[in-house]
């Protein structure tokens, strides 16, 4: 074949592919105060978080699950947002993260990696991808503790 | 090509417009047939002929564009009858896709003749079409259902389903050709299955309508249902045939205009079979454009769709199987299976394989593709597929092993390693 290798920097950036190879928070929290569980039914990807929050602030964070680079890596991603942050910042990161994947607005200043994410908004059926990590999250921050 | 074929590819490529155009600065490759096929110029012109020539609605005017429409849809159910082999083409009624025919037949004939403690036989390798109106019909009437099991090899497991049909079974719906494995099923063995037992088959035919010779009489289901769209043919318009006699006793569907024969304030009585279950206004300039589509197909031959297909997917499962890390889900032996090739690759999730192929223009599907029960029994949550129909060649098979190829070095090795 001749023509050159079609390229996928707006999707696949180094950073999206280093969480997906590397994941960070990996695994599970035995100490965890809550644990949530989301599953994309069209595509089966699955995510768990193991969330320990203690007086308002998630003092530890683990994920684990399946499924394709996006929803992995923006869930590992996920995790180094909100680890030692308070309940009220990750929720402010969840909305700036809606907002960027769901509005195509600009990435907000304080994402960090998950700026990466910005080119998913593009495409519409991997948006969900995305999203899936922090709609789990939602679900953890919002619902009372389920784990003694 | 050194893939033997039958068909003129160059000349049936020309046919569809839709295949000139690129897809990410690439030659469109289209493989997502399974899901709906592309139209051919023949249908498209079909389709604006009758509304720029015989627009009317059919079976009710005297006028003069009203017969013209009214023969025009009722020709292409006699060749609906010839596509399958059927002898009567009064048997032959037009729905929406497979989905309502199946529902159709769970409706009018289900209701009527499942009871409490009935069962129905179905397979893990159903479409959702074909397992969710039995389980509603199953809930209606407090029938049972049951899954015969599919084999590791891919193929449906015959003494499973032996062994779940007894006398209680009233019907076993099963797939003809399975949308995920290709797998082609011995339906006229299921059918002496089922008739030993006193219970109806219904063929889920909207995989094998579009690309095996068919002939219901030596199938002997009692129902057969299939979709024009994936066969050449536009959105809208599906098939139910039934059995002599068999659409006689069940029941009407919808009610409405068309179906009925008489009208009074205390109740009605039915039209004659078929259109007692073509209630209100068809999709007549769809039935019209099917007709075009019948015809393309009889005109190069079933039998060399058919030996076109085997060819190419010879030829696709031969190439993949050059690929590290990839599994084949479904028979390899092309005299057991149609053109619909599942595949995963070891450490790329199906998503992203086809985000990476479609960036070479190569459409193909990623997902459970309505089989969920058939993911779990492969223990997967999704996989690749790649489908073939008359337009497609080797060329289009080269280039989705390259995009492949490309997937498997951007993702795989490293993501193998951290997968669960």
């Amino acid at each position: 074949m001749t023509l050159p290798e079609p390229q996928f920097d707006d999707l696949y950036r180094e950073l999206i592919l280093d969480h997906y190879r590397r994941p960070r928070n990996r695994g599970t929290l035995v100490s965890a105060t809550r644990t949530v569980e989301g599953v994309n039914p069209v595509c089966g990807d699955e995510i768990r978080l193991d969330l320990l929050i203690t007086a308002e602030v998630i003092e530890g964070i683990a994920f684990s699950g399946q499924g394709c680079s996006i929803s992995q890596s923006s869930a590992s991603m996920l995790t180094e947002r909100v680890k030692g942050r308070s309940t009220a910042e990750a929720l402010r990161a969840l909305t700036e993260v809606r907002a960027m994947l769901l509005d195509g607005a600009p990435p907000a200043s304080d994402l960090g990696d998950l700026e990466s994410l910005e080119g998913v908004a593009r495409l519409p059926v991997r948006v969900k991808c995305a999203l899936l990590s922090w709609n789990v999250l939602q679900e953890g921050l919002t619902s009372p503790a389920n784990v003694a | 090509m050194t893939v033997p074929t039958n068909l003129d590819v160059v000349r049936i490529q020309r046919d569809f417009p839709i295949l000139r155009q690129e897809v990410n600065g690439r030659r469109l490759v289209y493989l997502d047939n399974a899901a709906t096929t592309q139209k051919p110029r023949q249908v498209i012109d079909a389709l604006v002929t009758y509304y720029e020539t015989s627009n009317a609605n059919i079976h009710r005017g005297i006028h003069t564009l009203a017969v013209r429409a009214t023969a025009q849809y009722e020709a292409v159910r006699g060749k609906v009858a010839a596509h399958i082999g059927a002898p009567d083409s009064s048997d032959v009624v037009f729905t929406r896709n497979t989905t309502e025919s199946i529902n159709l037949v769970a409706r009018a004939w289900g209701d009527a003749n499942v009871g409490e403690g009935d069962e129905i036989v179905l397979s893990l390798m159903e479409h959702h079409s074909n397992i969710v109106p039995w389980q509603m019909l199953a809930r209606r009437v407090g029938a049972n259902l049951h899954y015969a099991a599919v084999k590791n090899d891919g193929t449906l497991d015959l003494d499973s389903l032996r062994a779940l049909v007894t006398p209680r079974t009233k019907l076993v719906s099963i797939v003809h050709m399975s949308n995920v494995l290709g797998t082609i099923n011995p339906v006229a063995e299921i059918a002496s299955i089922a008739h030993a037992a006193g219970a109806r088959l219904l063929v889920d035919g909207a995989q094998s309508a579009p690309h095996l010779p068919l002939n219901v009489e030596s199938m002997d289901c009692d129902w057969f249902a299939f979709s024009a769209h994936k066969m050449l043919g536009p959105t809208g318009v599906g098939v139910l045939w039934a059995k002599a006699g068999l659409l006689q006793q069940m029941e009407p569907f919808l009610g409405g205009g068309e179906m009925i024969s008489v009208v009074k304030p205390e109740g009605s009585t039915w039209a004659d079979v078929p259109h007692k279950f073509e209630a209100g206004t068809p999709t007549i300039a769809d039935v019209i454009a099917f007709g075009a589509a019948l015809d393309y197909l009889s005109d190069l031959g079933m039998e060399s769709v058919r030996a076109h297909e085997k060819a190419i997917t010879a030829y696709a499962i031969e190439q993949l199987e050059l690929l590290p890390g990839v599994q084949i889900h479904g028979p390899h032996d092309v005299e057991l299976r149609g053109g619909a090739v599942s595949f995963t690759l070891k450490g790329v999730h199906p998503h992203d394989v086809s985000t990476v192929v479609d960036s070479y223009g190569v459409a193909i599907r990623a997902g459970h593709h309505c089989a969920q029960l058939l993911m779990r029994r492969l223990g997967v949550p999704a996989t690749n597929r790649a489908s073939f129909y008359i337009y497609n060649d080797e060329r289009d098979v080269k280039v989705l092993i390259e995009s492949l190829q490309h997937a498997i070095r951007v993702f795989s090795n490293d993501a193998a390693r951290t997968a669960v």
